[in-house]
């Protein structure tokens, strides 16, 4: 497969999953604002902002967190933003991907592009983005091969997955006076209803934090998460020669190491430090990002020709 | 009678190709006239616009500045012939025979230049004549791999050829969706004519292109190299890529190395043996060209030189196409094939020649001037619809190079029924037939990309300047389909299945079951 491709699904996953997520929070977001009265709109918007990586808005309301996360495609943050990275990543394999997945991602651009969102209601926004993600993501489960190419992708959900759900679950820890935090978390991973059900409605926040880092059923959990990039990682070196040294040695060793802690170590420490430990899983995602262009994607960056020397 | 085209109009000294100057209906179109009666102006006006909705979705578009847009499709097909296709088919496949054989001498002997059929000095001062080229052997000995020859159809219905094109063609892609768009929205329609169908068209390129690989090479890596998704022909590339399920490659993806040409995957650098480039000569490489590309992949050129990688159509094709060339292609007809050209050229004045410049620079408001290296209709200046300023501005920059022009009468090109905002009137169209010469056999598929000028009264065609493109139906044999009945089936029982055969009979038309019913009861009908 050529390198340029095999980003190109990559991001597809990675793109595709982020718009999924940022919809969950979002939604949850505006639904905790109607829901609970004393919470404090501008300190929790501001939180919101932070973890998703965007520091120094002034004195944000919901219709600042609306725009940057929501329908603005200038905002690099934003749902529409994120899904139109995945389309424009199908764009460019659009040999390599499905025709019908195709269709799907572009009839859903279609349905988004010129801040068309910003005209539906808010909570219909976010469910449209979800749907339609989850359209093409069965779509392309069920139409693509599952080769190297297919891999690529889910390699690259499973890994934006792991670092939505830890900026999903810090913001909750910083949230965490408000008695609604937990379970707004556990609706911003779409958990709720299956935490209900496993742990018959009386739960409390730290078995919540449990369920969605370690729950071996969940989907969604960060260990289910971890283990399926680590396997689809695996069954890429496999496809390559099973080199099993080097840089991706180096993205499988930073997975299983982030997965051994979770695993292995502690809860209670884990939630003491739950901020810093959710920081540390975003910079595994992205060490392991790193690892994994230069060590399969490279060469793919542009090339300059310069008076004979590329 | 009052129908679809009840109140069309028609003008003398233009060929309508559905409706002819007394208001009938040509052959070949009545089926789609009654049809389109029965289901009035408003049933045909939606199904127009589904289409847009459908190529908006699929994303079957064009980059036009910047900005994608769907290619607009108009609902009413374009209806040619068996016998008149035949004529066209033979009439293509002549011209890009002798193409090839031209292109084959200017590469290389250069005969055609000492037998003095062509002066030496058109071919040299082609801007597409490229000495990097010379000599440069191709696998198969095929240079014009792919060819689109324009062609449009006269005051009195004849074909001719408007132009050649033998580097890049394009607009293929739209033959093989406007066909598929066209079966849903108008399946009625589609289902009582016998067309012949398109769909091989990839299959038959990929097969010339493997069969264009280096000697010595028998399961060729072919590649379709694009600039890119900001490309105009974008589509068309990456569709043409996955049907023919080749890698759809851009220059970055490629390098070469002691004079092959490899590809970075993820498995390492991949040898490439064919590449279907769809970059112009210019950007291809910049060892040999431009050296401020980034599009294409530096040193390919040496690389098909030594025979160890095969670009189609080849590097220089351009002289062949040239303006200026194509007023000499009958003469190159009868030159290498001995015969006459089946299809006439449209009448050319060559601006070099000094009687002829003096004719067409008295006569410049009632002529059509078209710079010979021009495409999209760029730089064409249409003599009666020019102001006084722009022919003065013409009369200086043709006299300063007289090599860059060429002059023809303003052909009133043909005419079809066009959805427009009024309902349906005659808009002027041209037709693109697109031919593949696999080395044995020139190919021309049947039917070709038809371009209609949305404008009334306009005459350029091309997608950059707001044209839309029509299917372009080639009828076999009298065109008709006749009903095929469903063999009449034996009901067998299998064991306890009768949830099954229940659930089918389900699906089926109630009508439909009725008839099988009947015809079981009758036992055998015979072989359909």
């Amino acid at each position: 497969m050529l390198s340029r491709i095999a980003e190109s699904l990559f991001w597809i996953g990675r793109y595709l999953e982020r718009a999924e997520d940022t919809s969950r929070l979002l939604e949850v977001h505006l639904t905790l604002l109607l829901e609970d009265p004393v919470v404090d709109e501008e300190a929790t918007s501001e939180v919101l902002l932070r973890v998703m990586g965007i520091d120094g808005e002034a004195s944000p309301d919901h219709q600042t967190v609306l725009q940057l996360l929501g329908w603005d495609e200038t905002s690099l943050t934003s749902m529409v933003a994120a899904f139109y990275g995945a389309r424009e990543s199908a764009r460019r394999s659009r040999e390599t991907v499905s025709l019908e997945m195709w269709e799907a991602v572009n009839t859903t651009w279609n349905m988004m592009r010129g801040n068309r969102l910003q005209h539906v209601p808010a909570h219909r926004a976010c469910q449209l983005v979800r749907e339609r993600c989850a359209v093409v993501g069965g779509i392309a489960d069920t139409t693509m091969t599952h080769d190297e190419g297919w891999q690529y992708m889910m390699l690259g959900r499973q890994l934006e997955r792991v670092d939505m759900t830890s900026r999903i679950i810090e913001s909750a820890a910083y949230n965490a006076e408000s008695p609604y935090a937990w379970t707004q978390t556990l609706r911003a991973c779409g958990a709720h209803h299956a935490f209900i059900r496993t742990y018959r409605g009386a739960a409390t926040d730290a078995q919540a934090a449990e369920f969605l880092l370690l729950d071996r059923m969940f989907p969604r959990s960060v260990l289910v998460s971890l283990q399926a990039a680590e396997d689809a990682l695996a069954s890429l070196e496999s496809t390559t020669g099973g080199r099993r040294t080097g840089l991706t040695g180096e993205a499988l060793r930073a997975l299983g190491r982030a997965r051994a802690e979770l695993e292995f170590g502690s809860l209670e420490e884990t939630m003491a430090h739950l901020p810093e430990r959710m920081s540390r899983l975003q910079r595994t995602c992205s060490a392991v990002n790193d690892a994994v262009s230069d060590h399969y994607f490279d060469g793919a960056g542009a090339s300059v020709w310069r008076a004979g020397v590329r | 009678m009052t129908g679809a085209f009840t109140d069309y109009p028609t003008t003398p000294s233009i060929y309508d190709e559905t409706v002819a100057h007394r208001g009938e209906v040509r052959p070949g179109y009545e089926q789609i006239a009654t049809q389109f009666d029965t289901f009035g102006l408003e049933d045909v006006r939606n199904r127009g616009e589904y289409v847009s909705k459908s190529y908006h979705d699929q994303g079957v578009t064009f980059d036009y500045e910047g900005e994608e847009r769907p290619f607009p499709l108009d609902i009413v097909p374009r209806v040619i012939d068996a016998q008149t296709w035949s004529h066209v088919e033979a009439g293509v496949a002549q011209r890009v025979t002798a193409l090839e054989a031209f292109l084959a001498d200017v590469y290389g002997p250069m005969q055609i230049i000492t037998d003095r059929v062509i002066p030496r000095h058109i071919v040299t001062t082609s801007n597409h004549y490229h000495r990097v080229a010379f000599d440069i052997q191709p696998g198969n000995g095929v240079r014009v791999h792919v060819s689109g020859i324009d062609l449009i159809r006269d005051g009195e219905g004849a074909f001719r050829v408007l132009e050649d094109n033998v580097r890049i063609p394009s607009g293929v892609s739209y033959v093989l969706t406007n066909r598929r768009a066209m079966t849903s929205t108008l399946p009625e329609v589609v289902g009582t004519h016998r067309i012949r169908p398109v769909a091989a068209y990839p299959s038959r390129l990929l097969r010339a292109l493997r069969a264009a690989a280096p000697s010595g090479i028998t399961d060729p890596e072919v590649v379709v190299l694009t600039p890119g998704p900001y490309n105009s022909a974008y589509f068309e590339h990456s569709l043409l890529a996955r049907l023919m399920g080749c890698r759809l490659v851009e220059g970055r993806d490629l390098v070469t190395q002691g004079g092959r040409v490899l590809m970075r995957t993820t498995h390492g650098l991949q040898p490439v043996h064919v590449i279907y480039r769809r970059v112009d000569d210019d950007f291809l490489d910049p060892v040999a060209f431009r050296n401020d590309s980034v599009l294409g992949c530096p040193g390919v050129l040496n690389a098909a030189r030594a025979g160890n990688v095969t670009i189609a159509n080849a590097v220089g094709n351009g002289v062949a196409d040239d303006k200026l060339m194509y007023s000499y292609v009958p003469d190159i007809i009868r030159y290498y094939l001995g015969e006459e050209p089946i299809l006439p050229n449209v009448d050319t004045w060559r601006l070099e020649d000094p009687t002829h410049r003096e004719e067409v620079l008295d006569r410049l408001d009632e002529l059509v001037l078209k710079p010979v290296d021009g495409s999209g209709g760029k730089g064409i200046v249409i003599g009666p619809q020019a102001s006084r300023a722009e022919l003065d501005q013409l009369r200086e920059t043709v006299s300063a190079s007289p090599r860059g022009w060429i002059a023809q009468p303003v052909v009133q090109l043909s005419t079809v029924p066009t959805m427009v905002d009024d309902g349906l009137r005659p808009r002027h169209v041209d037709l693109r037939p697109f031919a593949i010469n696999d080395g044995e056999k020139v190919w021309v598929l049947p039917g070709g990309l038809t371009r209609v000028a949305l404008g009334e009264g306009e005459l350029i065609v091309n997608s950059s300047r707001g044209g839309g493109s029509k299917d372009t139906w080639v009828l076999s044999g009298d065109g008709r389909r006749t009903r095929v009945e469903p063999r009449a089936q034996r009901q067998v029982q299998i064991g306890t299945a009768p949830q099954v055969a229940l659930k089918r009979s389900e699906a089926e038309p109630a009508e439909q079951e009725q008839q099988q019913q009947q015809q079981l009861a009758d036992q055998e009908v015979g072989p359909c």
